[in-house]
């Protein structure tokens, strides 16, 4: 089983490797067109700004890589995002991956809610064998000020201020808004079952 | 729905845990891995490892212990102590850290606070603030509380919010130690005059001060270390207090 995390420059790359090996899989991180193809898993994370990122995946060609894909693909958080077909964060228009036909918008503005919405909020309606064995309403680990609306490919829903997608999937690509290397047992669990598909 | 969060927090001196602790389930009681772990295991939502030595010299030793912080525990975790470049930080987060807090540094040069978020992310950058009510008003203290300044609370955590802190962690040195309770006050006055979470701290003593901190106090977490490190409240229990009162926490 080989397990590649794509290297890019939204970071944190090092919480995913970590609860990977928690769960007995050695990842390698790279940006290696080579090796992104030939890996059976792929895992694309981030924690950062969408035009920048998207900036760097296509000055790298991992945009186009990227869709070119066949085996399962998770994007986790930003990952998440950038799979969506456009983003309004940092008041860009930003074209993303648009593997996901849903824009990324802005949480808005509530009196009695604080964006960006940091901590652990409930999943429900959860589909797909990415959520094989995780009960409905499982509390997991959110940092986030951008949002995925609801659509075909929802297969996870989470509620802030409004009801929003808190996972995606279209044939291989998955795609999780929430932390799973930080949810404890059960983002261990999830990021199990993806290794295991 | 979001849920409020509990965090026991760590000071670390020399790699080990300060506080006297004594919990029979684990090896190694000074071992901040182990403890961290047991907390984990018991639902905490996050956890803080201060690092109370925080000198140069000593300063590998602690991020030798993030790494295995990082590689052992797998909730989200904060660290502190010392911080003041945006060196220090890159290092912290390289080793695995999610968030890192800034205190005494931030008040010296808000730029860093800047910096940092413009480097990192807002997420992960924790302002630390060390509160003192004096005739009438809460003024920011440094150098763990020792350094007064004529800086005010309130304005400092919205000064500080504008340069891209993710969170404040609010300390209130008048509670801090007294298991009287929370200053409900002047978190509430934070919290809601910014738009980012408010982690309070200082002064938990029972469940019930929990259940004000964050009804009254509009706290968005509840940090906390004698309580649970002398087991006088368990998480466990804590948590189910909690939801049994109508407040929405992680079981």
């Amino acid at each position: 089983m080989k397990v590649v995390i794509i290297k890019y420059n939204a970071g944190n790359v090092r919480s995913v490797l970590f609860a990977l090996e928690r769960i007995g899989v050695d990842a390698i991180v790279t940006d290696d067109h080579d090796e992104i193809r030939k890996a059976d898993k792929v895992i694309f994370p981030g924690v950062g700004e969408a035009s920048s990122a998207m900036k760097y995946l296509k000055e790298r060609g991992l945009d186009k890589l990227i869709l070119s894909l066949k085996q399962p693909v998770l994007g986790i958080c930003l990952g998440m995002q950038l799979m969506c077909s456009r983003s309004e964060e940092s008041n860009t228009n930003t074209e993303c991956l648009g593997i996901f036909e849903q824009e990324v918008k802005k949480f808005p503005d509530n009196q009695s809610f604080k964006v960006p919405q940091i901590g652990w909020n409930n999943i429900c309606g959860l589909k797909s064998g990415l959520f094989k064995d995780i009960p409905e309403n499982s509390y997991m680990y959110f940092v986030h000020g951008y949002y995925v609306g609801n659509g075909e490919g929802t297969i996870a829903k989470t509620n802030y201020i409004l009801d929003y997608s808190s996972a995606l999937n279209k044939d291989n690509f998955y795609a999780v808004q929430f932390h799973p290397e930080k949810s404890g047992e059960t983002g261990q669990k999830i990021l199990e079952n993806f290794i295991k598909m | 729905m979001l849920a409020k969060r509990i965090i026991p927090c760590l000071d670390i001196k020399n790699g080990k845990t300060v506080k006297g602790i004594n919990f029979e389930n684990i090896t190694d009681v000074g071992d901040p891995v182990e403890l961290g772990s047991l907390y984990a295991q018991m639902g905490a939502d996050e956890l803080v490892f201060l690092d109370i030595t925080a000198t140069n010299e000593k300063r590998k030793t602690f991020s030798e212990l993030v790494t295995r912080i990082a590689k052992h525990i797998n909730i989200p975790f904060t660290v502190g102590g010392g911080i003041s470049t945006v060196e220090d930080v890159s290092v912290l987060l390289d080793c695995g850290a999610d968030k890192i807090s800034v205190n005494t540094s931030a008040v010296r040069n808000p730029q860093l606070i800047y910096d940092l978020a413009n480097n990192f992310g807002s997420q992960c950058v924790v302002l630390a603030i060390d509160t003192k009510f004096i005739d009438g008003e809460w003024y920011v203290f440094l150098n763990g509380g020792r350094i007064p300044t004529d800086i005010k609370t309130v304005e400092w955590a919205k000064q500080a919010v504008e340069l891209g802190a993710g969170e404040i962690l609010l300390t209130s040195m008048n509670n801090d130690g007294t298991k009287d309770g929370f200053a409900l006050d002047i978190t509430r006055a934070v919290s809601e005059s910014v738009n980012v979470p408010v982690i309070a701290s200082g002064g938990a003593g029972t469940m019930e001060h929990f259940i004000d901190v964050f009804k009254e106090g509009k706290a968005d977490a509840a940090l906390a270390a004698s309580i649970f490190h002398y087991k006088e409240i368990g998480i466990p229990e804590l948590k189910r207090f909690l939801k049994e009162r109508g407040i929405e926490v992680r079981i």
